[in-house]
């Protein structure tokens, strides 16, 4: 490994005049230059640094500040009112939000869970590999085009849109979270406690249905929460697949309406008190973000480690 | 005889394995085993099935249009005539407005947290950039629709034209919504998923070569300049690549903001334009079966092929520093 020389300034370098660059006359005015670019250089990053988190934190605190303000009990368990008469709230999204998320965990969790213990205990070789490295693009395919597969699989065939459509999408975007997020956790698991446990004659299976599965609970949990999270705040894959409605609706066959929906479409509302209530939603969305980022933190002890 | 113990071929190890398993006589943990792998093939067909519905679904718009789909401007339902020009312009243009602002900043950001940052800070910054890089589009989408758009029309559009108007990206009529604003939001949507991507790859920079060159009298800077910079640059453009993936496949935020018109392409960052994430989610409303569906599925199709691409790319590139820093730790290389 070659490493390329600093231009240094130590008295041997110094003595030997050939090996100067012209620039480096003497060893004062080369200290000064070196220091001088590493303030710059300081400087200049830590104005981006500032730049970068100043400017996210104002968009954060301004949707915050704003949302706020409009949020009170009715907003949880009203539903809208027509054409942006005062009042109202949007507590049939928060419902169709709970449903979708069950729907999309009911096929995101085994699915990534059985994977992800797959890779973990029995993942050795290139098929291994191969699948590991899919879930990981699969992790990066943009949601939208989930949202056309359900689209084009349910939504068309049942001719409506549908809660079902809109769990299923989120679903395929869950997989890639708790695959990767248990096999993680599961390689954590110490090796002497599998080995106990098969020195006392229990099989594979048991071995990790019984002992290295509850020992990765907490992680596991962990990740099913951080893809929750996620796909709490999808609304791209949701426009095409559950559509939204502004009534209570518990059937999943019919169209199903979810936070980021009623944000995305009241934002684009006519009515001012319409455009409030998107801030509303915006505030209640991040808090149950934060609050689901806190949670992993505090459990992955992720606030001692860095 | 060691010697040919040691050097049986990988396929009869397995082969010896599976035997063994056999033997044992477990139908337990066969069952279990093949139940773990059932579910990976359910997972690899829904993926072979997403690739599979695209395609077959966007056949006849293939068939119809072949390759000028790419370079018709329409996106016409009324003269059944239909291309994406417009939308990859807009795609591509606003991607690499994001990346040119979002790849210094980010960079820079992650080098002071790294190098330069007080250590209580550090923690809190890292915790902020992570739980941005969370915060859903949407989010952005209201920001940018609401406070952004109006004041580019009313403030930053205006000025730009009086100011640095010569340049063929600041003519036209201010409009608010356009290139500029979804490049703007972009360039903060990426940012995040930059500055936490090189930060992680700085870390795992060995300290040894930190250490060297401090021990040879290196400022700061030339320590990040000759035993980080060189180190991280592989896992940093991987970074970068998946924020590209990221831009490109971006929906809603953009949708929001990007004005949704199917104008010809243009260097002006005022126009309001298309994407083909907002191609997908403006359009599908008033698809009817035939043309129609088959042409805004292929849009979907192109995304998904580029988005793919970009995305082996960067995964590959952060496998193979990964690699690279295993093999150093274990002193191979140094």
């Amino acid at each position: 490994m070659s490493v390329p020389m600093p231009t240094s300034s130590s008295p041997a370098l110094q003595s030997g005049e050939s090996r100067l660059h012209p620039l480096q006359a003497t060893r004062s005015s080369l200290t000064l230059r070196r220091r001088l670019v590493n303030a710059l250089i300081v400087l200049l990053t830590t104005l981006a640094a500032l730049f970068a988190a100043g400017l996210l934190v104002y968009l954060l605190c301004y949707v915050l500040s704003q949302g706020l303000r409009y949020i009170n009990l009715d907003f949880f368990t009203q539903l809208p009112t027509p054409n942006g008469e005062p009042g109202g709230g949007m507590g049939e999204a928060f419902q169709g939000s709970l449903i979708l998320i069950a729907l999309a965990s009911l096929m995101g969790v085994p699915l990534g869970l059985f994977t992800g213990i797959y890779l973990a205990e029995f993942g050795r070789g290139p098929f291994a590999q191969g699948v590991r490295f899919l879930v990981d693009v699969l992790n990066g395919i943009p949601t939208i085009i989930f949202g056309l597969l359900a689209w084009v699989l349910i939504v068309i065939p049942m001719q409506t849109f549908s809660g079902l459509a809109g769990g299923f999408a989120l679903g395929m975007i869950m997989i890639p979270i708790v695959t990767r997020t248990s096999e993680d956790v599961l390689r954590l698991v110490p090796r002497e406690l599998r080995e106990a446990s098969l020195a006392l004659g229990a099989t594979e299976a048991r071995t990790i249905l019984q002992v290295v599965l509850p020992a990765a609970r907490s992680g596991i949990i962990t990740g099913v929460v951080l893809a929750m999270a996620r796909v709490a705040g999808e609304t791209a894959p949701l426009l095409m697949t559950a559509f939204g409605t502004t009534f209570w609706n518990t059937d999943v066959t019919q169209p199903m309406d979810a936070l980021p929906l009623r944000i995305f479409q009241f934002t684009l509302s006519p009515y001012q008190q319409q455009v409030n209530q998107a801030y509303a939603g915006a505030f209640v969305l991040i808090v149950l973000i934060l609050l689901a980022s806190l949670a992993v933190r505090l459990a992955t002890g992720g606030f001692k480690q860095r | 005889m060691i010697q040919e113990r040691v050097s049986l071929s990988k396929a009869r190890q397995q082969w010896i394995r599976w035997q063994r398993l056999l033997r044992a006589q477990r139908p337990g943990d066969l069952f279990f085993r093949g139940i773990t792998l059932l579910f990976v093939l359910i997972v690899l067909g829904l993926v072979a099935g997403t690739a599979w519905i695209l395609i077959s679904n966007s056949l006849p718009t293939i068939r119809r249009f072949g390759f000028s789909f790419l370079t018709n401007k329409a996106f016409d339902p009324v003269h059944d005539s239909y291309g994406v020009l417009p939308a990859i312009f807009g795609t591509l243009i606003t991607s690499a407005f994001a990346l040119i602002f979002a790849v210094p900043l980010g960079v820079g950001a992650s080098i002071f947290l790294v190098d330069f940052c007080p250590r209580p800070l550090r923690l809190v910054l890292a915790f902020l950039i992570d739980l941005l890089a969370a915060i859903p589009s949407v989010i952005y989408g209201l920001w940018g629709f609401l406070v952004l758009a109006p004041w580019l029309h009313n403030n930053g559009e205006p000025w730009l034209q009086q100011h640095l108007g010569f340049l063929p990206l600041f003519q036209g009529q201010p409009e608010g919504v356009g290139y500029l604003g979804a490049g703007i939001i972009l360039t903060m949507m990426v940012l995040p998923l930059i500055i936490s991507v090189s930060r992680e790859v700085m870390l795992v920079t060995p300290v040894a070569q930190r250490e060297a060159l401090l021990a040879l009298g290196a400022t700061r800077w030339e320590v990040i300049r000759h035993a980080v910079l060189p180190f991280a640059r592989v896992g940093i453009l991987g970074g970068v690549i998946l924020a590209l993936g990221r831009a490109l496949g971006e929906t809603m935020a953009v949708t929001m903001i990007v004005g949704n018109q199917a104008n010809e392409p243009s260097l002006s960052l005022f126009t309001p334009g298309y994407t083909l994430a907002s191609v997908i989610a403006n359009q599908f409303g008033e698809a009817t079966p035939g043309l129609f569906l088959s042409a805004i599925i292929e849009a979907g199709l192109i995304l998904f092929i580029i988005t793919l691409i970009t995305n082996i790319l960067a995964r590959w590139l952060i496998a193979s520093l990964q690699r690279q820093a295993q093999g150093r730790s274990r002193g191979g290389r140094l």
